[in-house]
């Protein structure tokens, strides 16, 4: 069944869409990440325009960080205050990642740029959480090795800043530099990738902030609602496209996609998850690459501008 | 006097024109719906005489479609410190978004150089693209590619020899609209030709509107911004709690 897409102005199969967002539905559930770094590249693959595709997987991060967040609050694993400071840093940015995207468009250099972030960012992430991983799982099979005693308040460089703030839900009295710092450039990776940036956040509140893992996903997929919900009515504004229609299809096959991940992430070990989505986040920062690197079928690309 | 300026006309009139054209659609109008999965549009005509068919060579038609135009930037990649990226760009005035050209024989053959000159008519006849040449280098490849391109895509189409013409006076030819088609008034041009020389022309129009929900999502996105990205916050947000409490409800 054909649809066509009002704001895309393509007409894509319903089924695939659907599909689309059900299987990035499914490992968001069972990585916890929003997914939004799948969804972009796999949108443009499938033939929405780059604006359309980096606006509307903003929109739908926002449907499945709430419906992750829900369950978190339940568990109290969320930092309201910690969350609000890496807001205000989150909002900052992704007001500059918006301005930044309109004029990569208007000099043609858009694809470059969001290619560029998407190796770049992808593949350090991948190689990082790849080698934890691998670490943590030879560690657990090697019977009888003691596992690493890992401080929750290790004093590093980040406590000796200045505006220091008590975060409860936390356990931390540090300063509230660092987390706005890293909300900022969050937010502008989510106003030029169309992601959530849970990728990024998650591994910097842990070793950068030295928060508890218990409230770190929590905390993480509150501040992606607001960041990515941002984004959204920024590029609903500034560039009309974000396309509900579209949105809608890919959070009905994500929701239905969340909960069987859910489900199946029960049944494995959190090492494994975690090279898992390593090696899937390294194949499609690979995949991009490579993109970048060979000489493309067609040197010619055509852009249509405004009516005459 | 008046009897005979009548028997004047009716002496001059066929030496002008002795073949004319009458035509039709089978719509004028398509909607473009949700469920919207291209068209198919049924063009024909006829060519009224008040003599019999001039011997000489044999009459033939050409239709062509024509999407609303735009403005384009063609741009080229070049290989910069071993990464593919966009370098040197060039600038069209006006190319149509869509460009279908369906004729009785082949298009060199039965047009002459100048009368597509003066009616427009192949497709590098209605891509207007002035000074490009001050743009980039090999400008003309750049309007090569975008041919290439539009061809590829089915945007632009040359049909040779897909109008039927029965008896040199009835003429039919579909000419198929794809899915991904752009707003706006889409225009029909009929010519009859013979010896490369066209004697008469026609000019319908289709209206291509969006239609239902199409139409108020892209008005809404385009008249209410902010409001539309409320909208789809809201429309996130009730998926995502709606997600959770079924997840809850099932367990």
């Amino acid at each position: 069944m054909q649809i066509y897409l009002p704001i895309a102005e393509v007409s894509i199969n319903a089924f695939l869409l659907l599909g689309l967002g059900g299987i990035v539905g499914f490992l968001s559930g069972m990585f916890g990440v929003g997914g939004g770094f799948l969804i972009t590249p796999l949108l443009l693959f499938v033939g929405v325009p780059p604006g359309v595709a980096v606006a509307t997987g903003a929109n739908q991060v926002v449907a499945s960080s709430i419906s992750g967040v829900l369950v978190q609050m339940k568990r109290k694993g969320v930092d309201f205050r910690m969350g609000l400071v890496l807001l205000v840093g989150g909002f900052a940015g992704s007001f500059v990642g918006v301005k930044v995207f309109a004029w990569m468009t208007a000099l043609g250099q858009i694809d470059l740029f969001v290619q560029l972030s998407y190796v770049l960012f992808l593949g350090l992430i991948g190689a990082m959480m790849f080698a934890e991983s691998t670490r943590a799982l030879l560690r657990a099979r090697k019977a009888g090795a003691a596992a690493p005693i890992r401080r929750s308040h290790a004093h590093t460089w980040v406590h000796r800043l200045p505006l220091q703030m008590k975060f409860r839900t936390s356990g931390l009295y540090i300063s509230v530099l660092p987390p706005a710092a890293i909300g900022a450039g969050v937010g502008f990776l989510s106003a030029i990738m169309g992601v959530g940036g849970g990728f990024i956040l998650v591994p910097a509140m842990i070793y950068l902030l030295g928060m508890p893992t218990r409230v770190v996903v929590g905390t993480s997929l509150f501040q992606i609602i607001f960041v990515t919900g941002f984004t959204t009515i920024m590029h609903a504004i500034n560039s009309q496209t974000v396309d509900m229609m579209l949105a809608f299809l890919l959070i009905m096959g994500g929701v239905i996609g969340a909960q069987i991940g859910a489900r199946l992430s029960t049944r494995l070990k959190a090492e494994q998850l975690r090279i898992m989505l390593a090696i899937l986040v390294l194949t499609v920062s690979f995949k991009i690459a490579l993109d970048l690197l060979l000489q493309p079928a067609e040197l010619f690309t055509v852009t249509p501008g405004l009516l005459p | 006097m008046i009897r005979a300026l009548i028997l004047l006309l009716a002496l001059t009139a066929p030496a002008f024109a002795n073949e004319a054209l009458v035509s039709g659609l089978s719509q004028n109008r398509v909607q473009i719906t949700a469920n919207f999965d291209g068209s198919e549009i049924l063009i024909y005509g006829a060519v009224k005489r008040d003599a019999p068919a001039p011997d000489g060579p044999p009459l033939e038609v050409i239709v062509t479609v024509e999407g609303p135009s735009t403005g384009l930037i063609i741009r080229r990649k070049e290989r910069v410190a071993g990464i593919w990226l966009n370098r040197s760009s060039v600038t069209v005035d006006a190319a149509p978004s869509f460009y279908a050209v369906a004729t009785t024989d082949k298009l060199d053959k039965i047009l002459s150089g100048t009368e597509d000159l003066r009616h427009h008519i192949t497709i590098p006849q209605v891509i207007r693209a002035v000074g490009i040449s001050d743009e980039a280098e090999n400008a003309p490849d750049f309007i090569e590619a975008l041919q290439r391109i539009r061809l590829d895509e089915s945007r632009y189409r040359i049909a040779e020899r897909s109008v039927q013409l029965a008896d040199e006076t009835l003429f039919r030819t579909d000419i198929a609209l794809p899915a991904n088609l752009t707003e706006g008034n889409y225009k029909v041009r009929l010519f009859i030709l013979r010896g490369g020389v066209v004697l008469d022309t026609q000019e319908r129009l289709i209206a291509v509107r969006k239609a239902g929900l199409e139409r108020f999502l892209y008005n809404l996105a385009h008249q209410q911004p902010l409001l539309y990205g409320v909208l789809s916050l809201v429309m996130a947000a009730v998926a995502g709690w709606a997600a959770s409490a079924a997840f809850r409800f099932v367990r």
